[in-house]
């Protein structure tokens, strides 16, 4: 083993290294999370109004979204606003606000499919029992949207911090930069540390992921019932 | 800053003209991965989602697990481990090659997802029917249970295309001379952002815009199937 670069990731503070890469992925993804969660909500609602001109601008929002790589949108962030207005963003701030942009979107797509999903008889029937606007929102309809919503949008949590693997790309360093650096570090003592290295950086994100998948399926399963 | 503004906001036609040929090898070479990439996922996500159907014993835990670990992890670190870190125990692949298998491997666990959810999504009243008609199981599955499962899972396959479409910008990291990485270069060469970046997204709307186009047509059309019961 000590030829696959176990040796390397204890030697030293390596390892404390790589979870604080790891920390900087998270907390990136988690500020997204959070700037979506509130914007897509608010956006979500609005695309549920019927207004022409709404409804040309989200969906041209969210084609853009759909098709453009996070990479390119980190790209025109990052390289372009400093070459085109002479703004020098920093790499995490740039990062976030492409997340947010991204997630926004997903997260006002699902709001507005929770939303439109809710049968009309609902609204029907808690009029029928004498429930006036806001409580009928506040009882009837809520509380179904949060039990379509909240399994969707904590998958949403675990692709955002899949996808901030990628700010590496723009020079944020995070786990896999650090892992470049000890591997590059150690070239001549241990040239085959790569293997073990690249492997701990996937467990650990495996590790980051998985129970928050876990969980959304869980949820899913219990509120779908 | 106002100044800079005036002075790079026409773009330089003549530095446009000059990359495009880079441009288009590039993207011949990311359509290239890309459905490729898509063709073994689709391949994959079949066998998977079958496996789990049909609850065969030690292979469908390993399909399970297979699901877990690559739906968990990006692609990025995925490749790398793939690219850098397998040839250090004696196993190594071109970058192309690389590409494929990473992004089949990515998009297999997905299209398996997908296929299974829509294979589960037919009533069970139809193989119930189909059986008591005299079809054997396999008639069963391509001819009653797979039609329907398709239609139930175009719109989450179509999605799982562009979303591999698009991942393929992270193949820049392993090498490969995709448009990513031909734009990354061109910036680092000449200092063209705005030329590159701007040719960046217009080869990606190229690639990306009719496949979501298309495919929002074909989910109509299929959609129409569903109206039956």
């Amino acid at each position: 083993m000590q030829a696959l670069g176990i040796d390397v990731l204890l030697k030293g503070n390596n390892f404390i290294r790589l979870i604080d890469g790891l920390c900087t992925a998270l907390r990136i993804s988690l500020v997204s999370v959070i700037f979506s969660i509130v914007f897509g909500i608010v956006f979500g609602i609005v695309m549920t109004y019927k207004n022409t001109v709404i409804s040309v601008v989200s969906r041209v929002y969210l084609e853009i979204v759909r098709i453009m790589p996070q990479m390119v949108l980190l790209f025109i962030v990052f390289f372009g606003t400093t070459r085109m207005f002479g703004l020098n963003l920093d790499a995490e701030l740039a990062s976030i606000i492409v997340f947010t942009f991204w997630g926004t979107a997903e997260m006002g797509d699902l709001v507005r499919g929770a939303v439109s999903n809710i049968p009309k008889h609902q609204y029907e029937s808690s009029y029928a029992l004498g429930l006036n606007k806001a409580q009928t929102y506040f009882y009837i309809v809520i509380p179904q949207t949060l039990r379509r919503l909240i399994p969707l949008s904590i998958n949403l949590v675990t692709r955002m911090i899949k996808t901030t693997s990628l700010v590496m790309m723009i020079g944020v360093v995070e786990a896999l930069k650090v892992t470049q650096q000890i591997i590059e570090a150690n070239r001549m003592t241990a040239p085959n540390a790569a293997f073990g290295l690249y492997l701990t950086v996937f467990i650990l994100y495996f590790l980051a992921c998985w129970p928050i998948s876990l969980l959304a399926s869980y949820l899913e399963k219990k509120w779908s019932a | 800053m106002l100044r800079r503004l005036e002075r790079s906001d026409r773009l330089n036609w003549s530095v446009i003209e000059k990359y495009l040929p880079l441009y288009e090898k590039a993207t011949v070479l990311t359509l290239k991965i890309g459905w490729l990439g898509v063709l073994f996922s689709v391949a994959i996500g079949l066998a998977v989602s079958l496996i789990v159907h049909y609850r065969i014993p030690v292979l469908r835990q390993t399909a399970k697990i297979y699901i877990e670990i690559f739906r968990n992890t990006p692609l990025l670190i995925q490749l790398f481990f793939i690219y850098f870190g397998l040839p250090k125990i004696g196993v190594s692949f071109s970058p192309e090659f690389c590409g494929v298998l990473g992004l089949g491997l990515l998009g297999g666990s997905y299209m398996a997802e997908t296929f299974r959810s829509g294979i589960e999504a037919v009533d069970k009243i139809q193989y119930e029917t189909a059986l008591s008609l005299g079809m054997s199981k396999a008639q069963v599955m391509f001819h009653i249970v797979l039609p329907q499962a398709i239609t139930y899972s175009t719109p989450a396959f179509v999605a799982n295309i562009i979303f591999l479409l698009k991942e393929t910008s992270v193949f820049s990291a392993i090498s490969l001379m995709d448009l990513m990485f031909t734009a990354k270069d061109l910036i680092g060469l000449y200092y063209k952002t705005a030329e590159c970046l701007v040719m960046l997204v217009v080869f990606y709307l190229l690639i990306l815009l009719p496949v979501s186009v298309i495919g929002s047509v074909v989910e109509r059309r299929l959609s129409y199937a569903s109206f039956g019961d």
